[in-house]
């Protein structure tokens, strides 16, 4: 791509292989600014695996492409440099830190990514509001992260972060799942008023229900490592109904002419 | 804990801990000696302490005892043997004097002494705690001020050595009938050759608000330093001692071997809580026994940084109906260290109960040891027991082991041991650097979330410092 500069999002031919595998197999996308796009796709498909190594998971191995943000080639930055630089992923399965509490490893991320010591009472409103954006109980604020936490509760601490750290690049991981239908709209309200002009969000789903709250305004289905069907959100409803079979049966139908 | 500032985001330069720790910690003063002894001990150089101290007749003759079981008992057969063998006792310094006599206030104290403290944080800790900040300077305490409060509520808190001068009918009651010369090999060194340490008496249903403090360092090359506190908690009253210790660096070994006697008369609360942090050439042997009487509570705080080898139990005995301990310790064993450390409870009466809870993290190539003893005597009916033993290993070349011995002798009692060891698991650190945090921090962050349970439990400046002395032992341990 020419205009990788023109995107805040990038990336060109990525393969990625898991123990010796290869799970992704050639997937090239671009993200821009005020944009949302869905990834949908069946299990197992390497929707978690793509956005992963996008964040840079030790355990996936890139053997080919390249990932662009802002024009600029991050392909072999380190994690913690890349979130500085803006770019987020929400954990399909947030990871528990016993004895770290909520608030004191949401300072430290906060003053990580924004490269400065935020003042405590400045920082300790800000979180005040996310909670309360979120629908938390501020009792979570002095527990230990994650641990113990109930699957919805999770999901809303990941989007809470998501508020504070104001990504440029947010990478949502299934953060639907787990959600009961009260808390699927708080989360999706969050992540709507969190992505503003300047974020681009790439959704990961397997069900169009986060999408009636998160509106995409681009769709790419992702099956056996490949995008094998783009379109706009109208391509959520015909998954809806039905289902991604056709999709299946097209592309192991040998090509013709 | 919500309220606790973070200590362990920001990043700094990256120093390599041993040396860091020489130009933060490891200054040294000018061996201003008034009376250096000579090396090596013997019965000319216990005769010589005791007439140094002008002490009591019963003293005297209590050192000269001492001496003669220490002599005659053979080193531990438990136990890092190896590392216990090095020590040279003929190579150490029992007794060392400082030029300056006790301050009354701090502006009496000399100058070079005062530098080492205000390095140390000292002023700090006594602005905000202006009761009780003793302070050690080598074997006799230089600077001792006592907030006029605590002598109103006719609580004692003073030297041992001025403890012993000024209340010898408290002293002689109690010292030494919780961990009598006999007990182990170093208690017996410490009673021949003791010096300073703190004397605390708490009168009957006296509360004691503000926690008591106290700062040792050894400043001397080849220095033994044997402090020997003594903490009396009569009925109904309350007291939180603590102690910190930093020490400079050495070239060659250095040993400490206190011994710290606790005593909760009926219905008494004493907390005593402890982060050492030694530097890696010193022995640190330690006998630290508490007696629980009816319905007495003893918490033991304990925080083990830094030495070459520490051997530390600190020990409960419940010997009243309704006596609970606890002991809460953390220690960490970095490249070339050994922390020997654990607890021991004994239930001797009924209805007893106690909770030890241990954390070590191991790292570049250091050793931690969990050694516990729970016993329960025959008798002791409807005692609970709780041990919970955390390891964390940091690298492969790191080491934890756990040596649990459990003695019921009583049908009737409840009792839980468990044991973990766990790693750092690379999901925790990608999680984390995905927030920005780097791997370091990343690091830091968990090793401290892993000693909450501990560093919740101390003041404010404590848990800053114990996160700050982590910090910097994290730093290089990126590979």
């Amino acid at each position: 791509m020419s205009d990788r500069a023109n995107h805040l999002l990038v990336v060109e031919n990525l393969h990625v292989a898991v123990q010796g595998k290869e799970v992704i197999r050639g997937v090239s996308l671009a993200l821009d600014a005020g944009q949302k796009i869905a990834l949908m796709g069946p299990n197992g498909s390497g929707k978690s695996t793509l956005v992963s190594t996008l964040m840079g998971h030790p355990s996936y191995e890139r053997t080919a492409g390249k990932i662009y943000l802002n024009g600029e080639d991050v392909t072999d930055l380190a994690v913690d440099e890349k979130a500085r630089r803006g770019m987020f992923l929400a954990f399909q399965y947030p990871v528990a830190i016993p004895g770290v509490s909520v608030a004191n490893f949401l300072r430290a991320a906060v003053n990580a990514r924004r490269g400065t010591e935020v003042p405590v009472r400045e920082f300790r409103k800000e979180m005040t509001d996310a909670f309360h954006m979120l629908d938390v109980d501020p009792s979570f604020m002095g527990r230990s992260l994650n641990d113990g936490f109930s699957g919805g509760e999770k999901k809303k601490i990941e989007v809470l972060q998501m508020a504070l750290l104001k990504p440029v690049v947010a990478l949502l991981d299934e953060t639907d799942s787990g959600l009961d239908i009260d808390a699927l709209r708080i989360v999706a309200e969050g992540i709507n008023s969190v992505s503003g002009p300047g974020t681009g969000v790439l959704l990961v789903t397997h069900y169009q229900r986060l999408l009636n709250y998160v509106k995409p305004d681009f769709v790419h289905v992702l099956m056996e490592g490949r995008i094998v069907e783009s379109g706009g959100s109208e391509l959520v409803t015909k998954l809806e109904e039905l289902g991604y079979d056709w999709i299946e049966k097209r592309i192991s139908q040998p090509q013709e002419g | 804990m919500a309220n606790r500032p973070v200590e362990t985001e920001k990043p700094r330069a990256s120093i390599d801990i041993r040396d860091d720790y020489a130009e933060k910690y490891g200054f040294r003063d000018p061996e201003a000696y008034f009376h250096k002894g000579k090396k090596g001990i013997d019965h000319e150089v216990i005769e010589m302490i005791s007439r140094m101290k002008k002490e009591p007749d019963w003293m005297r003759r209590f050192r000269h005892e001492a001496l003669d079981i220490f002599l005659a008992k053979p080193m531990p057969t438990w136990g890092d043997t190896e590392l216990l063998g090095s020590i040279d006792f003929d190579d150490i310094y029992y007794y060392i004097r400082p030029m300056a006599e006790q301050g009354k206030s701090w502006d009496d104290v000399p100058e070079d002494i005062k530098r080492t403290f205000d390095r140390l944080g000292i002023p700090e800790a006594e602005r905000k705690f202006l009761a009780g900040v003793s302070a050690q300077y080598e074997s006799e305490v230089v600077y001792h001020s006592v907030q006029e409060s605590l002598t109103k509520q006719g609580v004692i808190f003073m030297d041992m050595d001025s403890g012993l001068r000024e209340h010898p009918e408290i002293v002689q009651k109690y010292f030494a009938t919780v961990i009598p010369p006999a007990d182990n090999k170093f208690a017996a060194l410490n009673s021949a050759v003791w010096s300073g340490g703190s004397f605390i008496y708490v009168p009957p249903d006296t509360k004691v608000e503000i926690p008591l403090q106290a700062y040792f360092r050894i400043n001397a090359e080849n220095m033994g330093q044997f402090e020997r506190t003594l903490i009396i908690a009569d009925r109904g009253s309350r007291v939180h001692y603590i102690e910190g210790c930093t020490a400079p660096v050495y070239s060659t070994n250095s040993l400490h071997s206190a011994v710290v006697e606790l005593i909760a008369l009926e219905d008494a609360y004493i907390r005593y809580t402890t982060i050492q942090n030694w530097a890696n050439n010193i022995f640190n042997l330690v006998t630290k026994r508490a007696v629980a009487h009816k319905n007495a509570v003893v918490e033991w705080v304990d925080g083990n940084i830094g030495s070459k080898l520490t051997m530390k139990f600190p020990c409960v005995y419940l010997v009243g109906e309704g006596a609970r301990g606890e002991i809460l310790s953390v220690a960490f064993a970095g490249k070339g260290q050994h922390q020997d450390a654990g607890a021991k409870v004994i239930h001797a009466a009924s209805n007893t109960s106690s909770t030890v809870t241990s954390k070590s993290i191991s790292k570049g190539g250091g050793r931690a040891s969990y050694r516990g003893l729970a016993k329960v005597h025959r008798g002791a009916k409807n005692c609970k027991v709780s041990v919970q033993c955390d390891a964390l290993i940091l690298d492969p070349e790191s080491r934890s082991d756990t040596y649990p011995t459990i003695e019921v002798d009583e049908e009737r009692v409840q009792m839980e041991h468990e044991a973990r060891v766990s790693k750092i698991g690379d999901e925790q650190i990608f999680y984390l650097m995905s927030r920005g945090l780097n791997e370091q921090a990343a690091r830091t962050l968990i090793v401290n979330g892993f000693i909450e349970a501990f560093t919740k439990e101390l003041p404010m400046e404590y848990a800053v410092e114990l996160n700050r002395l982590i910090e910097m032992e994290m730093e290089g341990s990126v590979g």
